[in-house]
């Protein structure tokens, strides 16, 4: 068997158009658009020869793939190397890469842990920290955004919500950057953030582990099912070990990407302004503009179908949320920026069994920011050209140089 | 089709169409029946589309799913016997002239 990025090589149907690009490239990945509006025109399916993979990006199509576990599993990897075939960088998470029934087991604990109910609980002190900060940079005028605000604020509140006794920002920032590169190919970008594993991964194993953790924090929540025997001691590390994987770097992007968002649409910011209690919605439709994630794998554990297609075992798909995120057919006039579309449905948390376990806590956290914000800042200019920062797996910001004017 | 009939705390009746295998939730958000968010999308992490079911329907729509309490638990307004997360209930044939009831709020 010929193996292409440690997956099966395929022989796509017949009939399934061809797309000859490579959606891991730089410049895709800083600008994907026309990338994403290539692959809707193409066909409810395509087969991508570099490597040997099929791509679904309408909404309809993605979203029946990325949700459909029993046909499409998590099991075999959620990026180009299928765990059937190749050994993994690191063991799969016990969360984000099993499927049902084992699943439901972790699935549940982790539910519990990041509930709205708990998640309720952190508002005060998330608000707290966005005061902070923001009459931080609006002491300063013009700040570069991506590190003053958008990872200066999960950086400091995520840690502390999880009750790590050691934070170290940079770690936690560049190690979910290499969790996201890693569900790529082996390309320079998965080669220079693997170069640093062994940097990092030792210092948040480490973190990880009971006594690292305070008695009153998510960690806690964790370790207490252990307790009850639900899971063992190990695997409350591993999934101690998701959060800090998963629960960095996406709010990073997502507060940079609304940052980002609002400096580009002033309507929308004297929307918010005028009632801050549009923060959420807001930020729903800053995640359907910028799908954070904006690629993720699923494999067929079967002979299957995608769209009346014929689809054989082992074949990886690439259900490229960022391209469904933006399909006209789902959503009108997708490229206008509106806080009050209310999208619900869009793909940018996932769908189905494993959508974002998290999102109650990232939409906590963006709350607090831009309430605050709105409340406190009269404009957001943009101060200079914003940079992506191309990565496998999530599209983020590099810098995004604001003028902020307070009220 | 599948008939769905969403009462709303104010009394107010609703009836839609619904697609089989669709679930409650996401057919009142086609219909635009207000009164049932769906913040998560219908993964199961918020309760934002908490409904009541019917007496006379509790048993063909099923029983809680897995892990269903824990959300619930969150929800806005009173917790019944009959409360159901209405994105864990999928819509069959069966289900054509189901009744709900809405709380009175989500958030
Ligand atoms: C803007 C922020 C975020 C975005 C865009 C995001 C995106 C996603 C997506 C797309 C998935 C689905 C993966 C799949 O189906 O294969 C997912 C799952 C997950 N997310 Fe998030 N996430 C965010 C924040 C967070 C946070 C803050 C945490 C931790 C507290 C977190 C923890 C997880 C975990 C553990 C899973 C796996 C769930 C499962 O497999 O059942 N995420 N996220």
């Amino acid at each position: 068997m010929t193996l292409i990025e440690g997956h099966r090589s395929i022989t796509p149907a017949d009939g399934i158009p061809v797309f000859d690009v490579d959606p891991y490239d730089p410049a895709i990945l800083r600008d994907p658009m026309e990338y994403y509006a290539e692959l809707r025109a193409l066909g409810p399916v395509v087969f991508i020869p570099r490597y040997s993979v099929l791509a679904v990006g309408r909404y309809e199509e993605t979203k029946t793939v990325f949700s459909d576990h029993e046909n499409f599993v998590s099991s075999r990897g959620v990026g180009l190397n299928d765990f059937k075939l190749e050994k993994p960088w690191r063991a799969p998470s016990i969360i984000l890469e099993v499927d049902p029934p084992d699943h439901a087991r972790t699935r549940k604990i982790m539910a519990r842990a990041l509930s709205p109910k708990v998640v309720k609980t952190m508002a005060e002190s998330f608000r707290t920290v966005a005061e902070e900060l923001v009459d931080r940079v609006l002491a300063r005028g013009t700040i570069e955004a991506v590190t003053e605000l958008a990872e200066a604020f999960p950086t400091r509140v995520f840690p502390k919500a999880v009750g790590m006794k050691d934070s170290h920002a940079r770690h936690l920032v560049d190690y979910g950057a290499m969790v996201f590169n890693a569900v790529g190919p082996d390309n320079a970008l998965r080669r220079e953030a693997m170069a640093r594993a062994g940097e990092i991964v030792p210092w948040i194993n480490a973190a990880c582990t009971r006594d690292r953790l305070t008695d009153d924090g998510l960690g806690a929540l964790v370790y207490a099912a252990a307790d009850t025997g639900e899971i063992t001691e190990d695997e409350a590390a591993m999934l101690v070990r998701s959060f800090l994987s998963a629960g960095v770097d996406t709010t990073v992007t997502g507060i940079g990407s609304a940052l980002w968002c609002l400096s580009q649409n002033p309507e929308a910011w004297e929307a918010l302004k005028a009632d801050p209690s549009l923060a959420r919605p807001c930020f729903e439709e800053v995640l359907r503009m910028t799908s954070p994630v904006h690629t993720f794998c699923r494999t067929a554990n079967r002979a299957t179908e995608i769209a009346g297609y014929p689809v054989s075992e082992g074949t990886k798909v690439l259900c490229v949320l960022g391209a469904a995120n933006f399909d006209p057919e789902k959503w009108p006039d997708p490229d206008r920026f509106d806080i009050n579309r209310r999208p619900v449905g869009h793909l940018a948390f996932g769908v189905g069994i494993h959508g974002c376990v998290g999102q109650n806590i990232a939409r906590g956290e963006l709350e607090a920011i831009l309430g605050v914000m709105a409340e406190r800042v009269a404009r957001i200019e943009p101060a200079g050209e914003p940079t992506w920062r191309p990565n496998n797996g999530i599209r983020a910001l590099d810098r995004l140089p604001l003028k902020l004017i307070p009220n | 089709m599948v008939k769905v009939t969403f009462i709303h705390s104010d009394g107010r009746e609703e009836t839609v169409d619904g697609r089989v295998g669709d679930s409650v939730m996401a057919t009142a958000l086609a219909n635009d029946v207000e009164g049932i968010v769906g913040e998560c999308g219908g993964s199961m992490m918020c309760a934002t589309c908490h409904c009541y079911v019917d007496d006379g329907w509790s048993e063909r729509s099923g029983d809680r799913m897995d892990g269903e309490e824990d959300m619930l638990d969150c929800a806005a307004s009173e917790l019944r016997p009959t409360s159901r997360l209405s994105c864990q209930i999928k819509l069959s044939e069966g289900l054509s002239g189901l009744v709900v009831y809405l709380p009175e709020a989500q958030l």
